[in-house]
């Protein structure tokens, strides 16, 4: 037997060279960006194509889709089948009413706006925290603006997409007379597109909550749950105690659905709202005052990493 | 020798002289409160070199590279990485970097192929996505959901996301757990591919073999400090790499010895024993038994505040 056979060690530069040819990846001797980074694609650009890679990332998370985005048609059906022969909902003694469908119909768009906001990327952005992507995205040079606008932008798609899928069945399937006229249309745009921003950024804030990514569900459904019973999604707000109101009136929710009633159920209801007014003035006071809570908080919150003190 | 080596010009404490150092780190310290995790550490790691950073787990490697990342705010100490203080490093700072850190668990809802496009485009001059699936071996899962990989797979999707935006250094936090050996053989030819084309590389690794196979130096961190660095043919110095002769004498007790000339000490042996002694092995040190060697010597106490840390 020879020494050389026994010899059990690979660490001499011959042994590191045997099985050394260069890999074919990326010859190009030169880097076109330099070293001072260069033409790095702008903020902007990056966060467009990261809401397109967003939105796909949603809808093929089969949790999100059921519990943030088909949540509220279920449950509007739900609604319209399970009391459908207890009559129509009338504001006050001789008035005419609505179905009971027709009125769920806003406090559905006013959970599916809450849903796909604050309870869709709170979950999603402490999951991401917990899992490593946002470790991994922050060792990259995404600026956390991008980052944001595809998460703000993934959330306007799919509650836009909400919203239209919510109204057809309503109008075709289910029946529902929707409004005409192009004032309340308006009030639908401005109230949606504020209590989605609004909801995105709660969202956002409320994210930095959950000590883990597992825990972000257990943290973040009740309160949003807690938060639809009391602000008239699933229960009629005007049938309320009067202290459950105003708490609620402390959270944006009790005003998406408030604006949405304004929009979706005839003037004469408007009696059984807390002021007897619709409000649409302190709608906007409210979602607005939100917005700009979620954004504070989430400006001093947001973190890619549980950075140590 | 590889010509990427950093010459032997080296101090004693293994610091090339070369002061436009990828990573220059001085008196480098971090502590979790009462707990140092990192306690003075100093070390250069020059332009193209691939240095491999060793030591038991909670010896303070990963805090190490973590800071020399941005991950981390160190305590004391002064730290430069390709320039910049990772401290305050901006995307510019980022876009020069890749980062392959210990494994991810992403939920994997997006193809490899979709992946790396996306990630792409966050650089000034990423390389191109097919190149990059088709070093990683990936090709034929470039259009699977990175959920449907294999663990060996996923840290291939891993290294492939490193490695797209053509880093000027990258950091290598050990890459192959998982791979099995072809893979791995697959990998450290990637990884002299990238090394030819010049990427400064930061590796840590448990697989000694990798670190001999890769590095052009090799660090050896325990309790929070470089217990030695040097080229890795010359890790722990010479005494370390002296072979051993082993046999069993005819009446059955093991002998050991450590000679330069092997060759002719067994020669001596067999002429002794008129014959061919039983179990003979000549045994050149692996940087594995060296490493062992200068992690046990360290001392037990050394190590038991690892064990607290880790």
């Amino acid at each position: 037997m020879s020494d050389t056979t026994t010899t059990p060690t690979t660490t001499t530069a011959d042994a590191r060279r045997a099985d050394a040819p260069a890999h074919a990846i990326g010859t190009r001797g030169t880097r076109r960006g330099g070293a001072d980074g260069g033409n790095r694609p702008g903020m902007l650009r990056v966060g467009v194509s990261r809401i397109g890679f967003e939105t796909k990332g949603y809808f093929r998370s089969p949790d999100a889709v059921f519990f943030t985005f088909l949540f509220p048609l279920i449950m509007l059906g739900i609604f319209t089948a399970a009391f459908s022969a207890s009559g129509d909902i009338v504001p006050g003694p001789g008035m005419e009413g609505v179905s009971v469908g027709a009125y769920y119909l806003p406090g559905m768009l006013a959970a599916g706006m809450l849903l796909s906001g604050v309870q869709n990327l709170a979950v999603d952005i402490a999951t991401e925290k917990g899992d490593g992507t946002l470790k991994r995205l922050g060792g990259t040079p995404l600026s956390p603006v991008s980052y944001f606008l595809g998460k703000i932008g993934q959330v306007f798609v799919t509650a836009v997409l909400q919203a239209a899928l919510l109204l057809l069945v309503a109008g075709t399937i289910l029946g529902i007379a929707l409004p005409t006229t192009s004032e309340a249309w308006l009030t639908f745009a401005w109230v949606f597109v504020l209590g989605v921003a609004t909801s995105a950024l709660c969202g956002i804030a409320l994210s930095a909550v959950p000590r883990s990514g597992k825990s972000a569900t257990a943290v973040v459904i009740p309160i949003v749950l807690v938060l639809q019973f009391i602000s008239g999604v699933y229960l009629q707000f005007s049938q309320l105690p009067e202290w459950m109101q105003n708490i609620a009136s402390l959270f944006p929710l009790k005003w998406m659905a408030q604006g949405m009633r304004a929009v979706f159920l005839p003037d004469d209801f408007k009696v059984l709202e807390q002021h007897g007014e619709w409000d649409l003035g302190w709608v906007a006071i409210a979602l607005v005052a939100w917005l700009v809570i979620g954004l504070v908080v989430s400006r001093l919150t947001f973190r890619w990493i549980r950075r140590d003190a | 020798m590889d010509t990427t080596a950093p010459d032997s010009g080296t101090t004693s404490a293994g610091l090339p002289a070369d002061t436009d150092a990828a990573v220059r780190i001085r008196g480098l310290r971090k502590a979790y409160g009462d707990v140092v995790a990192v306690d003075g550490i100093d070390l250069d790691i020059a332009r193209g070199e691939t240095f491999a950073l060793l030591g038991p787990n909670g010896a303070g490697k990963s805090t190490t590279v973590e800071i020399l990342e941005g991950y981390r705010l160190r305590s004391a100490g002064e730290v430069s990485v390709l320039g910049i203080d990772p401290a305050h490093g901006d995307l510019d700072w980022k876009a020069r970097l890749g980062i392959v850190l210990q494994s991810a668990t992403e939920s994997g809802v997006y193809t490899v192929r979709e992946q790396l496009t996306h990630l792409a485009g966050f650089y000034p001059d990423p390389r191109d996505v097919d190149e990059v699936i088709a070093a990683v071996g990936l090709v034929a899962k470039a259009r699977t959901r990175v959920s449907k990989l294999s663990g060996g797979q996923r840290r291939r999707v891993d290294v492939a996301l490193g490695i797209i935006g053509r880093p000027e250094l990258l950091f290598l936090d050990e890459p192959t757990t998982g791979f099995d050996p072809e893979a791995r053989r697959e990998f450290w030819k990637l990884i002299r591919g990238l090394k030819a084309e010049g990427t400064t590389i930061l590796l840590t690794t448990h697989y000694l073999d990798e670190a001999a196979q890769l590095g052009d130096r090799a660090g050896i961190i325990l309790g929070g400090r470089l217990l030695d660095v040097g080229l890795v043919d010359e890790l722990g110095g010479a005494s370390a790499r002296v072979p051993i002769v082993r046999w069993r004498e005819s009446d059955g007790t093991p002998h050991e010895a450590r000679t330069e000339r092997p060759a002719e000490f067994v020669a001596s042996v067999v002429a002794r024993h008129g014959g061919e002694p039983d179990a003979l092995e000549v045994i050149r040190p692996s940087l594995e038994d060296i490493y062992l060697q200068l992690v046990h010597s360290a001392g037990a106490e050394a190590h038991d505040d690892e064990e607290a840390l880790a």
